[in-house]
């Protein structure tokens, strides 16, 4: 992989607190984020030309710019698809900055899910004209209503196939926990758990989800600023190069409500991300030196494993009851903690931790990190020092 | 009580057949290609993807099916149901699949497999939607 002067580089970091009261807009929360990642960067808040969120987030372009003093945006795109776009606001800065098309462009997401709204609880305000998926109209009368319902119904098929366990899912979450209990930035620092806690936690969803394997509802704004090597060789941070980011949005599939194409127990889209990012990048997700995989619910990142290529199918819960995933294993998961452990800025701050351990200043820092691999499902990206 | 369906312009021929207590799928007219087209889709669009008709057609289906997966939704409660429902993902006998609710049957004898057939449960206000039992042997 060639270092060009004309390559993507993340070279600015920002976040809020993560809790479950901000006690302010998440407006501000946006505005924070962005100009802490600017500070990080060394960048002037006037240079941002370029701005990416995705659906799901009332935070508003108009408002952070009048915020944040932004001149003029010669780009800006909110993606559909909710948290699933997270990896894919990496695939479309690179393109807008190599392409020449801006030079400066901030990714952001604020939300306040806890304390403003319940992102967890059944929204009976909500367009079923939108949002990237049918489940308003096609779920919300059999009273599947929740985020978790539809996981449920999703993986369910994937668990039963495989045989997996409540008891394989809770090794999922104890390893996020435990990463988070050593991250003075996650929720949940200081507080790992058990396999005992995991399966004595209250059922959210029977018969898969209980409360430990559900991400949270936080209240917290992070920010990214990404550009390009000849400009981020003048900033203050080491650069997290975007070896490839690459996105798959298929025919017929939804977001978590995906029930309707094709075999429900593998993630078509995630095998197509593969495939790109191999072609792309010459290295395969599996062949980095950590992985960052989007956690809203234990199940999902099982099959994102399998997805992605870490596994065969079936095989992700041995795959991580064997190891591969903790600090010291083949390829740690999520260092920070991860949603479930860190805080569910849908998956925003999995990027961050990304950035963080290609620079060699996380809190959880693995020992060599040349490459990291971020992914949400339909999208994926690379990072390279 | 059970929420409403919610009828969108492209949709509400499937909520409307409920009401006659039929169960029916959607699919496209595509004579103009020289051929009928048989494919059935769900859930409903307002074009076909394959000849791009907007010449809608309704057919009625088998109201069979086989269930994939199921969820009861405990914390929080689904929101207009006194008692939480079995919800269900179910493949229907002409290959699509379909969420709905499986009624007759105990939490704790819920599997994946069980043959299901379509019945109609009313709604909070006075609607229609399809709903699971199992096939009556």
């Amino acid at each position: 992989m060639s270092k060009t002067n004309n390559q993507a580089a993340i070279v600015g970091i920002g976040q809020t607190e993560f809790s479950k009261d901000s006690g302010r807009s998440e407006q501000q929360l946006a505005a924070e984020a962005v100009i802490a990642a600017c500070k990080d960067a060394g960048i002037n808040p006037e240079e941002i030309d370029g701005c990416i969120t995705y659906t799901i987030d009332n935070s508003d372009e108009v408002d952070l710019l009048r915020s944040v003093g932004c001149k003029e945006l010669n780009y800006t795109v909110r993606l559909p698809q909710g948290g699933a776009a997270n990896a894919a606001t990496l695939y479309h800065a690179k393109n807008a900055v190599e392409s020449g098309v801006c030079d400066v462009v901030v990714i952001w997401r604020a939300m306040n899910e806890r304390s403003q709204y319940r992102f967890g609880q059944p929204t009976v305000s909500i367009s079923p004209d939108a949002n990237g998926s049918t489940f308003i109209e096609w779920c919300f009368p059999f009273g599947a209503q929740t985020p978790a319902t539809w996981e449920a119904l999703s993986c369910g098929m994937y668990l039963d196939q495989y045989g997996v366990t409540s008891e394989d899912l809770g090794n999922l979450a104890v390893l996020m926990r435990k990463h988070a209990a050593t991250n003075p930035n996650a929720w949940f620092y200081k507080q790992p758990i058990t396999l005992d806690d995991h399966q004595n936690s209250r059922w959210i969803v029977k018969p898969w989800l209980r409360l430990l394997d559900c991400c949270q509802e936080s209240d917290g704004g992070v920010a990214i600023i990404v550009t390009r090597m000849d400009k981020a060789k003048d900033l203050k941070q080491t650069p997290a190069r975007l070896l490839s980011a690459q996105y798959s949005f298929l025919f017929n599939h939804e977001i978590i409500s995906d029930f309707y194409e094709g075999d429900v127990t593998r993630l078509a889209f995630s095998e197509r991300v593969t495939e790109k990012l191999i072609a792309d990048a010459g290295i395969a997700p599996k062949d980095t030196d950590i992985a960052m995989i989007y956690d809203n619910f234990t199940p999902q990142v099982l099959r994102q494993l399998e997805g992605f290529g870490y596994c065969g199918l079936g095989e992700a819960k041995d795959y991580i009851a064997d190891g591969n995933m903790e600090l010291d294993g083949k390829t740690p998961l999520s260092p920070n903690g991860g949603l479930i452990g860190e805080g569910y800025i849908h998956g925003m701050n999995n990027i961050t931790e990304a950035v963080r351990q290609i620079r060699g200043t996380a809190a959880n820092q693995v020992d060599n990190v040349e490459t990291a691999f971020i992914a949400s499902g339909v999208a994926g990206a690379i990072l390279g020092k | 009580m059970r929420p409403d369906p919610i009828l969108r312009i492209d949709t509400a021929f499937f909520w409307e057949a409920c009401e006659r207590g039929e169960f029916v799928a959607q699919k496209f007219n595509c004579a103009q290609e020289g051929e009928a087209c048989d494919t059935l889709w769900h859930p409903p669009r307002p074009m076909c993807p394959k000849c791009h008709s907007t010449e809608k057609e309704v057919q009625q289906l088998s109201g069979l099916g086989t269930v994939v997966s199921w969820c009861v939704a405990v914390r929080p409660q689904a929101f207009g149901f006194e008692e939480p429902p079995i919800a269900a993902l179910i493949e229907l006998d002409e290959g699509l699949r379909f969420v709905s609710n499986i009624e007759g049957v105990a939490e704790e004898d819920m599997q994946p497999g069980i043959r299901v057939q379509v019945a109609f449960a009313d709604t909070s206000g006075g609607k229609k939607v399809p709903v699971f039992k199992p096939v009556s042997e």
